[in-house]
């Protein structure tokens, strides 16, 4: 399995959010009016111009606070459960990169309903813009096409956000971990097989983001995730003929 | 920074106090992660819990306003402890000075008190001399009037039972930070600190440093890779805005603003040169009239000569024991002191200390002028909250100016390295860089002087002024002068320069005219060998991450200050894995014999102290060049508040008592009489300690920031942080809006309420903290919020007069309630 894949090493994150925002800005992304609603996190989640968002939870841990970071975004599974939800609705409407492996939306999603793709994403990442287009992180492939780094990974000031071959980002992610074991015996990477986006956590998932690992999902496991969308496209052929 | 930026990954211990670099320098963290990843230990100390100690290895909390307690509760136990490296100490610091008899402490008092003027006199902490007029020295540092003695004296006060009473800090995590931190005493160990705002915004700002200062040069971190004190700068290039004499007390290179009574260039040269009789100290400072007459040339050029005084008598002189700060200036224009102001590339309506003071000191004004990117609540302050345009008779112009990346000019980091930056784009509609408006602002006036005279015409008429190019600001004219030139043929050292040639660096500056410089410390960045401040060499020889060959930095491209005491007496490098400097010359009969160092710039490239066979050489200076006696200053006697530091409560505290002295705050704090100038202490209608802050996302009073929609979609509203068991006591939810008062002003604020900020325990009561940003104003965005500043206290310093913005008193209550 080669092409590309990221490693998010959060133990790295300063929630600088420079990743955010460099990634509206090379997606020329729009920003919302949002109000503060007792966080920094903001805006408040994933949205139709926000493809990554950082996340901060706060936990006391032995009477001493502790501020975990997560830089959330599309994984870009291997085996993408969205492409077949996608796929069942419009043909063309995703394209998973061979060279890559990137998951990239087209313009065809136009009308496909989100909440379904959203679904299917084991990790809660598909959006839709005002005009009704699914959309996501798209792993800069018109930057990684040009032998550039992803716009969130060459702002990161820590090497947090990191990117290259697979083998390369599993032997970094690999060698990360081992380091931060001693410290931190929960360090672990999450769905390392699965994803391209390789998550490198210090603590309980769980403490992170509901979503940071598969089947965490009330009611779903990655299993259940991976069994509903075998079945799904069925289904949705259907309903897409319905809207045809 | 003593040091630089990527030096902070040569440390093993890194101390964050007064700083929260992750959110507000967020690049430094590439070097203190590197730092970590070889093993040094990160430590953050701060009031409340930020992203800086989600990273550290180690945290805890300290009530703000208590560093000096803090620290000095490490001090005590460094030498209780025998923790200090005791070659460095005796050698390179002033711990081996015996000071006069005429010194005392006596309950937080110094000697040289008048309690009329509220100022000491500094000649009581005079240093006993021997017959040569050299300070006397103890080697042994047993003397009992030793600075050694002197210092373990003072801070045996601070025992952990007192400071962690004072500072709202456990014992247990006093001790952790103290054992951590003070394991970098060890020769080959080296400990940081990154500092900021945290620690200068206090009526004891200058000695929160010293404190620290003092606890680097007992752990012998000075001078080496990985250590130093280093201050984060607030803005890009407050560095380099500082070298060329923003502040009002200095001249470029920090040459002395002169006072009136310094009335001839003689005066100036007798009040301000310091005079060492030691052959082995270098007081480097003793060449400051070459400076000095190279920067009046720059200034008047061929007008400046020796028949004039070089045109001194031309240069503003301020009135004796008179402060022009920016609290001084504002409460002068408060009390209609003057008439016409230039807000230029600031927001004081916002940025100041008691901005409602500051708002309506503006209004005491004919004109103003705001050269300013975006309307701001200076430029529209006349139509802000409480105002009545009507009523308002200040004249406003508006100045749109052009972003740093729309011209052309050099930018100095906090590590002093500067950096030559290109124009990427023009300014948009008729904004104009900050030089071309200068430019044609100078042209006009020294027209209209010409044309109309003056009262005193000359230094307008007289001013060199020739920085433009086809009528444009030319950012290389000025950086030439800056780095100044020959003004005649000159022969030194049997090499002739010619006129017009640029001076190679600041070691042939003359004090007889025949050259200038505008800022003889930045002698060298633009030379015959080109603009060095353009270099962008990215090889590292030294290995130690000093990048000599990119960019240039002041002084001479030396990279780390006081490197000669990171070397013991020999010239041996006192950890080897990490040498900075190392002497490399060659040896005959167990006498250094020929003069070579490696690495770094060394601070002066005289032979080591002491030869390989132990004998003691007289070619030879001590390594503090700056200092007039060539030692590291763990006695401070220059200081207006105290030759040590000493805690005291900041001008608004939640306590009744400070538990170190019966002396309550700063006893030469700068204050002000004003009835705008309130302050309230132990006022129950203010219980909380209030302190103020930034984001990483938002940027001074936001006036830039907050006009960036990705930005402002991140920290769209003025917040204040505060403790869930806070939040308890107020009936306050997360989220909702609250009204934070002080006896200055109120701001709404969202309530973010959050268990990274804890209450404390202070003198048995539990005392609340809470925070908030500063980075808001009313005219953008709607629903925003207001300056934080409306609460924070027009009291400052008696160094540097900067505000206390850190530490004052405040009220959290729900809206409506």
């Amino acid at each position: 399995m080669a092409g590309m894949s990221f490693l998010v090493d959060t133990s790295r994150c300063t929630a600088c959010r420079g990743c955010q925002i460099a990634c509206k800005n090379w997606n020329q992304n729009g920003a919302g009016m949002t109000k503060n609603l007792g966080t920094h996190q903001n805006p408040p989640d994933l949205d139709g111009n926000t493809f990554k968002l950082v996340r901060f939870s706060e936990h006391l841990k032995d009477g001493k606070p502790v501020w975990y970071f997560f830089a959330d975004q599309c994984r870009h599974c291997i085996e993408p459960p969205c492409k077949d939800a996608i796929q069942g609705y419009v043909d063309g409407g995703v394209i998973h990169d061979e060279e890559t492996g990137a998951v990239v939306y087209t313009e065809k999603t136009k009308g496909v309903p989100v909440d379904e793709v959203r679904a299917s994403c084991p990790y809660d990442i598909p959006r839709a813009k005002d005009d009704g287009t699914v959309v996501k992180c798209t792993m800069c492939i018109d930057r990684v096409r040009n032998g550039l780094k992803p716009a969130c990974v060459k702002v990161c000031p820590t090497g947090a956000m990191n990117f290259g071959t697979r083998d390369e980002m599993m032997a970094l992610a690999q060698e990360r971990l081992a380091a931060l074991k001693g410290k931190f015996p929960k360090a672990q990477l999450l769905d390392p097989d699965d994803v391209r986006t390789l998550y490198l956590v210090t603590d309980d998932p769980a403490l992170y983001h509901p979503y940071a690992v598969a089947g965490v999902r009330p009611g779903i496991s990655r299993k259940l995730a991976l069994r509903k969308l075998f079945f799904a496209p069925a289904r949705n052929v259907a309903k897409g003929l319905r809207m045809g | 920074m003593t040091n630089h930026w990527i030096d902070i990954k040569n440390s093993d211990c890194i101390l964050i106090m007064g700083s929260n670099a992750a959110e507000n320098h967020p690049i430094s963290f590439r070097w203190v992660t590197e730092a970590q990843k070889n093993g040094a230990t990160l430590i953050s100390v701060d009031p409340r819990f930020t992203r800086t100690s989600s990273k550290a290895d180690f945290y805890t909390a300290l009530r703000s306003g208590t560093d000096i307690a803090f620290l000095g509760g490490m001090i005590n136990y460094i030498l209780s402890n025998n923790k200090y490296f005791k070659e460095y100490v005796a050698r390179y610091t002033n711990a081996c000075f015996i000071v006069g008899k005429k010194y005392g402490f006596h309950d937080g008092l110094f000697s040289g008190f008048d309690p009329k003027t509220r100022k000491y006199d500094k000649s009581y902490w005079a240093y006993e001399l021997d017959e040569n007029g050299v300070p006397k020295k103890d080697y042994t540092l047993k003397h009992p009037r030793t600075v050694f003695q002197l210092l373990k004296k003072h801070f045996s006060r601070y025992t952990l039972d007192k400071v962690s009473a004072v500072t709202g800090t456990p014992k247990e995590d006093l001790v952790k930070v103290y054992e951590l931190y003070s394991a970098t005493g060890k020769p080959d160990k080296a400990g940081t600190i990154m500092y900021a705002m945290g620690w200068t915004q206090h009526t004891v700002g200058v000695q929160n440093i010293r404190t620290m200062a003092i606890i680097q040069l007992l752990l012998g971190n000075m001078g080496v890779a990985g250590g130093g004190v280093n201050a984060l700068r607030g803005e890009s290039n407050v560095q380099g805005s500082t070298d060329h004499c923003l502040l009002f007390h200095i001249w470029p290179g920090y040459l002395p603003t002169p006072t009136a009574s310094a009335a001839t260039l003689a005066d100036y040269n007798k009040k301000y040169t310091p005079v060492s009789h030691d052959p082995l100290s270098a007081n480097w400072w003793q060449n400051r009239p070459k400076y000095v007459v190279s920067f009046l040339k720059a200034m008047f050029g061929d007008a400046a000569d020796a028949g004039n005084d070089f045109g001194y008598g031309w240069m503003p002189k301020l009135d004796d024991g008179k402060a022009y700060s920016w609290l001084d200036l504002f409460d002068a224009m408060y009390r209609g002191e003057f008439s016409g102001f230039f807000a230029w590339g600031q927001n004081p309506a916002c940025s100041g200390a008691n901005a409602a003071k500051t708002r309506e000191a503006l209004t005491r004004l004919d004109w103003m002028v705001n050269v300013n990117l975006f309307d701001n609540e200076t430029a529209s302050f006349w139509k802000g909250p409480g105002m009545d345009p009507g009523k308002v008779k200040t004249e406003v112009f508006f100045l749109p100016c052009a972003a740093f990346m729309e011209k052309e000019g050099s930018v100095t980091n906090s590590g002093r390295w500067a950096q030559w930056r290109y124009k990427a784009q023009d300014p948009p509609g008729e904004a104009k860089p900050d030089g071309d408006i200068m430019v044609e602002l100078f042209n006009e006036i020294r027209s209209l002087y010409a044309k109309e005279g003056g009262v005193f015409p000359d230094p307008i008429l007289n001013l060199k002024w020739d920085y433009t190019t086809d009528g444009k600001f030319d950012a290389h004219k000025v950086a030439r002068t800056i780095n100044g030139e020959f003004t005649r043929d000159v022969t030194i050292k049997d090499k002739t320069y010619k006129k017009g040639q640029l001076v190679p660096s600041f070691a042939f500056l003359q004090a007889d005219g025949s050259t200038t410089s505008g800022n003889w410390l930045y002698c060298q960045s633009y030379n015959e060998s080109g603009n060095n401040m353009a270099r962008r060499d990215t090889t590292d020889a030294s290995g130690i991450g000093l990048y000599s060959n990119w960019a240039w930095c002041w002084p001479v491209n030396r990279r780390i200050l006081y490197n000669r005491a990171s070397v013991d007496l020999m010239g041996r490098p006192w950890n080897p894995k990490k040498p900075v400097i190392a002497f490399a010359g060659e040896v005959r009969d167990g006498k250094y014999v020929t003069n070579k160092w490696v690495g770094d710039v060394p601070d002066g490239g005289w032979y080591p102290m002491m030869n390989p066979d132990g004998t003691l050489r007289t070619d030879t200076k001590y390594p503090f060049i700056m200092k007039p006696h060539g030692f590291g200053g763990i006695f401070g006697p220059g200081r207006n508040d105290g030759p040590f530091p000493e805690h005291y409560e900041p001008i608004e505290c939640p306590v009744e008592k400070n538990l170190f002295s019966s002396q309550f705050t700063n006893p030469v704090a700068a204050v002000y009489g004003t009835e705008k100038d309130v302050y309230k202490t132990c006022d129950p209608r203010y219980p909380f300690v209030g302190t103020t802050y930034r984001v990483t996302e938002h940027w001074q009073t936001g006036v830039l920031t907050r006009w960036q929609p990705w930005l402002l979609e991140t920290e769209p509203q003025l917040f204040v942080e505060m403790s869930e068991e806070l939040a308890r006591l107020r009936g306050i939810k997360n989220g909702e809006k609250v009204i934070v008062e002080s006896p200055r002003g109120a701001v709404e604020a969202v309530a973010m309420v959050t268990k990274r900020f804890r209450p404390f325990l202070v003198q048995g009561q539990e005392i609340h903290q809470v925070g908030l940003p500063w980075h808001y104003g009313w005219v953008w965005p709607p629903d925003g919020g207001d300056s934080a500043n409306l609460l924070s206290p027009s009291a400052g310093d008696p160094n540097t007069r900067i505000p206390e913005t850190k530490a004052f008193m405040v009220n959290v209550r729900k809206k409506g309630v």
